[in-house]
């Protein structure tokens, strides 16, 4: 497959392992072991175990899964928002895929829609566009979740319902931001990060200047990568290589995707439409300064929210079950095996969290690639 | 031939006459269903097929039955339709046995509105496909359910097919060592249907793979006569049925990733789906277990069949790690295969 074969030549890993080896060698007199390098993103995740890059790295690596899983930090709140609204007759509710399975307090997503609730999955928010129009006589609500790679085509999705004075269509804004959750991590006194891999595709909206705090306030470098294994293990090598030659600076592996300053077009999009939320909640970790966007006072007849009177601050916040360790997996202070809950109660069939429900998730990673059925294999 | 009485049915649509049991229902059966699968045993129009056995179970041979339903969801599609499938389905399941199929039934779930004329076409179409494969439909029954209780047509077929003495293809007799070969691309049916359903507006000139394998199975059996087990690869894809057989066999499986047979076009369209094409469902795929020095052989008799022109050994049985599905990947790395929970879901971002 062309251009993606490029990126996933055994013989050019082969190189790159070799200059990590020697980039880490060269860190050992000078900091700390093992140097735990944080992949922000799912997708990032995906791919590590997808290509098993967690066992091909040197030992003295070890990555650090993020928040960057837009379904992972979707609090128990939200879904069961999802599910009232969805649940009111006139309702055609759209979502994508991911967030069906993630359980809210009493159900899923798709339990809901088994037991009679018009819920259907769309690709693109234009799809749900597209149902509202063919049906002016129900209210189509799009669940719009995800970080600014998605935030684009829902902004968009809105100006075209306003330009084409299409009133049965709303949008249920739980938009995320990247830069503010690595700032939460960046403050917690527990945390001990060494470097980053920054998220792509959400820096090829907006651009890396974002992430100038990271390297200038709190002295980390940090690499903006794509998804390819040559990718990360080529960020990989430069996150490294920082640390070796005791720089903190935001590179661009991803050059070929992300300019410096972002796509301008959907930044304004996303500004027209969106403006910050004060705080948001995010699972596992709990309220987070401007880390949310919501719609603009000019589009409330758009606004699911007010259509509906639910979303974040209008009911009783729901705690995750006790015992799980959502929190710490998301923060990386402790691998998904650590969790008592990990492949017992909570599997991919039967998610406690919504860390199992995400293919990007890192327990749903771990239990999909390397965990749960390795080690009954080692145990027999 | 008996008593005939065809060319009666004059509606155009199935309204839930048609399923009253009464004359309605007697000339849909004549005009459409027999008049399609035309065989003795069938004309006979008694409340059972009478099948003559013969000496086909004579010296130890026996029999096998399975059945199978089939809702897809669209009926018709590239490469194919749901009576194909129908048909097909049941006879692989039966071949990857190591029987010989012969008999099929044909039930008809109709929900009420379909047109006479699209069932006529599933009917011939059906009839081509048991010509094809070597069967005869031989009975069958129509049901009309009211409009929202079935989605147009659903069928059930079942097929009796029958085995020759000595032979035993069980997943119990892998052993490691053995070789894992396919006979064909891997994953066409699901991304044709996929990109059938009009949802993803993605342009793809793949097709359904939807064949019955028993000729082909033939000339593998006949190449490598010690042959363990074999296995249609159809919902969940081939990872499914290796996680199946690796329990079940209590053995580990051991992929390459760079040895699966895909079609370019299929891999994209994973790749941008975020799809595993090892999850992806097939309808003429079959996995099969041959012991090393007969794998080579399998593989060339295979390829000298049209439904096996990219057969390929794609992995091979380990002692280590019983019941777990790896795969060494192109890049070097090594991952675990497991079973699919749910459907795949097509990722956020």
């Amino acid at each position: 497959m062309k251009y993606a074969h490029e990126f996933r030549d055994p013989v050019l890993a082969q190189g790159l392992l070799g200059q990590i080896r020697e980039a880490v060698a060269r860190t050992s007199a000078t900091v700390s072991q093992p140097l735990n390098i944080m992949e922000v993103c799912g997708g990032h995740t995906h791919a590590i175990f997808r290509y098993g890059l967690h066992e091909m790295v040197p030992g003295e690596i070890e990555f650090i899964h993020g928040p960057g899983c837009p379904v992972c930090v979707l609090p128990m709140g939200r879904v069961d928002d999802c599910i009232e609204i969805a649940e009111h007759p006139q309702v055609i509710f759209t979502t994508f895929g991911d967030a069906m399975r993630v359980p809210g307090t009493k159900k899923s997503m798709l339990q809901a829609k088994a037991e009679g609730a018009d819920i259907r999955l769309v690709y693109s928010p234009l799809d749900a566009l597209a149902i509202a129009r063919s049906n002016p006589d129900r209210e189509v609500v799009f669940f719009a979740l995800g970080f600014e790679t998605t935030m684009p085509s829902t902004a968009l999705t809105v100006l075209q319902a306003v330009k084409e004075g299409i009133r049965n269509f709303s949008l249920f804004c739980n938009h995320i931001t990247v830069p503010q959750p690595i700032k939460a991590l960046l403050d917690d006194p527990d945390m001990r990060l060494d470097g980053f891999i920054g998220p792509g595709h959400v820096s090829m909206v907006v651009g890396t200047r974002p992430y100038d705090f990271i390297a200038r306030d709190y002295g980390k470098p940090i690499v903006v990568s794509g998804f390819e294994p040559i990718d990360l293990l080529q960020s990989v090598l430069m996150v490294v290589t920082q640390i070796a030659e005791g720089r903190a600076e935001v590179e661009n592996q991803y050059g070929r995707i992300v300019p410096r300053d972002g796509n301008r077009q959907a930044l304004a999009a996303i500004d027209a439409v969106f403006e910050p939320r004060e705080k948001f909640e995010w699972r596992g970790l709990g309220e987070i300064d401007a880390s949310g966007v919501k719609m603009r006072p000019a589009f409330a007849a758009w606004d699911a929210e007010q259509k509906f009177d639910v979303g974040y601050g209008k009911r009783r916040e729901v705690a995750d079950p006790l015992d799980a360790r959502c929190g710490d997996v998301l923060k990386g202070q402790i691998k998904p095996i650590a969790c008592p809950l990990f492949g017992s109660i909570c599997n991919p069939e039967t998610p406690v969290g919504a860390l199992m429900v995400s293919s990007e998730g890192a327990c749903a990673a771990y239990h999909q690639y390397v965990g749960a059925r390795a080690r009954e294999a080692q145990a027999v | 031939m008996p008593f005939r009485r065809s060319g009666r049915l004059k509606a155009k649509t199935i309204t839930l006459a048609h399923g009253g049991g009464g004359k309605a229902m007697r000339d849909l059966i004549d005009d459409v269903f027999i008049a399609a699968f035309d065989n003795p045993a069938m004309g006979e129009m008694e409340d059972q097929a009478r099948l003559d056995v013969g000496d086909l179970i004579a010296g130890g041979g026996r029999l096998a039955f399975t059945t199978d339903s089939f809702v897809v969801d669209p009926l018709v599609f590239p490469g194919g339709d749901i009576g194909k499938l129908s048909v097909w389905g049941t006879v692989n399941d039966l071949a990857v046995g190591g029987a010989r199929p012969l008999w099929l039934s044909a039930a008809f779930i109709i929900e009420e509105g379909v047109e006479v004329e699209f069932l006529r076409t599933i009917a011939i179409s059906m009839r081509t496909a048991a010509d094809a494969a070597g069967v005869a439909i031989v009975t069958g029954d129509t049901k009309v359910v009211e409009r929202g209780s079935a989605d147009k047509l659903f069928i059930t077929t079942a097929g009796i097919g029958v085995i020759p003495p000595g032979l035993d293809l069980s997943a119990r007799h892998i052993r490691p060592g053995d070789r894992v070969l396919v006979n064909a691309s891997l994953g066409e049916h699901g991304a044709a249907i996929l990109a059938a359903r009009g949802e993803i507006e993605l342009e793809m000139a793949v097709t359904s793979d939807c064949r019955p394998l028993n000729g082909l199975i033939d000339l593998l059996l006949a190449a490598a006569p010690a042959t363990r087990a074999m296995r249609d690869a159809t919902r969940g894809g081939i990872a499914a049925v290796l996680n199946e057989m690796a329990v079940a066999a209590g053995v580990g499986v051991v992929l390459e990733e760079a040895a699966l047979p895909m079609r370019t076009d299929v891999g994209g369209f994973c790749e941008i789906l975020g799809l595993d094409p090892l999850y992806l469902a097939n309808e003429g795929v079959l996995v099969a277990f041959v012991p090393e020095e007969q794998a080579d052989r399998a593989v060339a008799a295979m390829r000298g069949h049209p439904f096996g022109e990219a057969a390929a050994i794609i992995g091979s049985v380990t002692a280590a790690r019983p019941g777990v599905v790896s795969m060494n990947t192109m890049f070097g790395g090594s991952r675990i295969v497991d079973m699919l929970i749910g459907e795949q879901l097509p990722r956020i971002c």
